[in-house]
């Protein structure tokens, strides 16, 4: 089993909350894990990745090579596109569709979206206002991994744990406000498209 | 033993508390920072007693290391690899000198300059100061490396170079942790005559340094991270020094590579090492992280040896960082590639936070330089830096730490009106005073705009030296009490700052002004910390 996962964003959407939740989960499963994280000047309001390696093997590289990705979740849809080339023919894209427009040259959202639907296995998610139902915009990362769980080779009990224990510091509200999110999410992608 | 998921620096971090470390000195720069951080954040250091202070720039960090190191306890200092030249001085001559308690200093190199001015590679140093240098690969080897390091350091009075590049800085794996060791008591070096590097002295300890050097390559805590593996195959040997290693052996995750692999991850190795692959093998390929060192050093000048293949003949390329991709196809190996980038997607530097206080003071800055002409903004190392892109295009130069002060006296030397020099307040008490002492000696026409936010912004809001000092500092350094101004750069300040601006500038001689105004982020992380104390 092996599975690479590229998880993308602005700097300080939360994408780093993200890696440690299924950080969490893969080291309760006993799983070999690397995770490499953009660190200093890009975190300004500039683009951001993690690379998340987790396999039944030891892992080798730090950076996951091209075309090799199973999994890209993206918090930013045009940061989504910004990875292709590291997803594999196979691998799926799971990425909000709310952009985050800090650059003069931001493109019509329509033209990223349609950029993404010409990737065969793909999931937008209107993240932000899923979150929002329930209780904080804020939790729309957990919106998302919630969406992407399902191509996530881990148990969906595993991410809930992690859930919990990450944000357990925070009070029991806060803890039950991302499970909630997660699982909105997660009921998103199962549902057939409508 | 506990396993934890660990950054690479992080992993080194908790390995010299758990090797008994008495005090880590730094200055932050990507990709080295998390190094303090995780010992300043470590629950057990009060009660162990570990010193963790920030110093003001990586010269003081070294020295101050050495101190404790005179004094017999393990240390360690850490830094970016430009901070290195910084340190060099001290580092350099405290080869010389050799340690009495252990002592590491780690060096992140950043090749691919993700968030630096160059990818120099900081082996080179080692190999020049005489210095062994550790390379891991691994989060797990880093930490276990540690152990080695320290032993070796106590062993032969040696400082010890600990490279690593930004990969393994920040990328997160299981570590499993060993008991961890007290900490060494005090104990004043048996002979204490060898750190007055006197010439007669100096001279006797450098031919100790040479010998010491070329006995250690032999030690069993440097050879046995430089591991040998066979394969039938002989047209092909690889050698794969750092985190190439890894981007070699993932092209091979699933049957093994077949031809021999030397990983070298310790320096200096010896000959009957290298020699070990370079006869069994028709050609070699060197693969490693920053620039051509072993591929060099295998080569010599004249390159009439064996068939080499590497950075030097573009096999691999000139410069720049690994990826498995680059390592399979220097290996001939197929690699597939997804989709391509599609054109809707742009560019995203990085840019201000939105409120940023510099963003008034460029404002200002350019508002006010309108009637004087371009050309003569000389910036420095920080945040403030991304001043150079448009909408701003403030500033000329970003050069090395302080060199905005220094580079100011020159240009106005030379007659360039106005010059200008901004900086920010922990670039400034880094390597910024000393340039203004030159200023205020020989009283430059020039203006120092000090932006003071009150951290050290770009590496995440460390403190800062300098914090509610800035003018104090300027008015010791003997600039004129009436040409020290303070500012408060905001939006609505506006006017009143460009007018501050342009009084400084004609004034005809050395004038500070500080644009003082706490980052926004470093704020409200504290917002945030009282908030939830409450």
């Amino acid at each position: 089993m092996k599975n690479d996962i590229i998880l993308s964003g602005v700097g300080g959407q939360g994408i780093l909350s993200i890696a440690a939740v299924i950080g969490l989960a893969a080291v309760e499963n006993n799983l070999f894990l690397k995770q490499s994280e953009v660190h200093g000047m890009s975190q300004r309001g500039g683009d951001v990745q993690s690379h998340f390696r987790l396999s039944d093997k030891p892992v080798m590289s730090d950076l996951i090579p091209y075309g090799r990705a199973d999994l890209i979740i993206s918090v930013e849809p045009m940061e989504s596109l910004r990875y292709l080339p590291w997803l594999s023919k196979t691998g799926w894209i799971v990425t909000s569709s709310n952009p985050y427009i800090n650059i003069p040259d931001y493109p019509p959202v329509e033209d990223i979206l349609a950029e993404i639907r010409r990737i065969p296995n793909n999931i937008i998610i209107d993240a932000d206002a899923i979150a929002k139902e329930c209780g904080s915009v804020k939790a729309m990362n957990m919106v998302i991994l919630g969406a992407a769980s399902p191509y996530i080779n881990m148990p969906f009990e595993s991410l809930g744990n992690a859930i919990r224990s990450l944000f357990g510091r925070k009070g029991e509200d806060i803890v039950s406000l991302n499970l909630k999110a997660f699982e909105a999410g997660l009921k998103f992608s199962a549902e057939p498209v409508k | 033993m506990q396993k934890l998921l660990l950054l690479g620096d992080e992993a080194i971090a908790r390995a010299a508390l758990d090797a008994g470390l008495s005090g880590m000195y730094a200055y932050p720069g990507t990709p080295s920072t998390e190094i303090m951080e995780y010992i300043q954040s470590y629950p057990l250091g009060t009660e162990i007693k570990v010193h963790r202070e920030w110093s003001s720039n990586e010269k003081t960090a070294m020295e101050a290391a050495l101190g404790m190191s005179y004094a017999g306890k393990r240390v360690m200092v850490a830094m970016k690899h430009v901070g290195l030249n910084v340190a060099a001085d001290g580092f350099i001559n405290s080869a010389i000198t050799g340690v009495n308690g252990g002592l590491i200093v780690v060096v992140a190199d950043d090749p691919s300059m993700h968030s630096s001015q160059n990818e120099q590679d900081s082996r080179f140093y080692g190999k020049f100061a005489f210095v062994p240098v550790y390379e891991p690969s691994t989060q797990q080897e880093a930490y276990d490396m540690i152990f080695d390091a320290f032993e070796l350091s106590e062993k032969y009075f040696t400082p010890v170079l600990f490279r690593i590049t930004t990969r393994l800085a920040h990328s997160r794996a299981a570590v499993k942790l060993r008991e961890a060791l007290p900490q060494k008591s005090l104990k004043l070096p048996s002979d204490s005559s060898r750190f007055v590097l006197l010439p007669s002295i100096a001279r006797k300890r450098y031919r100790l340094l040479l010998n010491t050097y070329d006995s250690l390559r032999y030690d069993n805590r440097i050879t046995k991270y430089n591991t040998f593996t066979d394969g039938e195959n002989r047209s092909l040997g690889v050698i794969s020094s750092g985190i190439a290693h890894n981007y070699l052996m993932e092209n091979f995750t699933e049957t093994p590579p077949g031809f021999p692999v030397l990983k070298i991850a310790a320096y200096p190795y010896t000959k009957d090492q290298i020699r070990n692959i370079t006869d069994k093998c028709e050609t070699v390929l060197v693969l490693e992280e920053g620039y051509p060192f072993i591929e060099e050093s295998l080569r010599g000048f004249l390159d009439n040896g064996k068939k080499i293949y590497g950075r030097l003949d573009n096999t691999v390329p000139r410069d720049g960082e690994l990826n498995p991709a680059i390592v399979a196809k220097a290996l001939g190996l197929s690699f597939p590639s997804g989709p391509d980038i599609p054109e809707v997607v742009k560019m995203r530097p990085p840019s201000f936070c939105k409120g940023c206080g510099h963003i008034d003071m460029f404002n200002a800055i350019n508002e006010a330089l309108k009637s004087y002409g371009p050309g003569g903004v000389f910036s420095d190392i920080g945040c403030y830096t991304m001043a150079a892109l448009p909408p701003f295009s403030s500033i000329n130069s970003c050069v090395d730490m302080g060199a905005s002060v220094t580079m100011a006296i020159g240009a106005s030397d030379a007659g360039l009106f106005p010059a200008v020099a901004v900086i920010g307040d922990s670039t400034f008490t880094h390597s910024g005073m000393t340039g203004l002492l030159d200023a205020v000696v020989k009283n430059s026409n020039m203006t120092l705009i000090i932006g003071d936010n009150s951290t050290t912004g770009m590496t995440g809001g460390q403190k800062s030296q300098g914090t509610g000092r800035i003018a104090n500092i300027c008015a010791g350094l003997g600039v004129e009490p009436d040409h020290i101004r303070m500012i408060i750069p905001l939006r609505k300040n506006h006017e009143e700052n460009i007018r501050v601006m342009k009084e400084e500038f004609d004034y005809k001689g050395v004038s500070v002004i500080i644009a003082e105004r706490e980052c926004i982020q470093t704020a409200s992380k504290k917002k945030r910390s009282e908030s939830s104390n409450e």
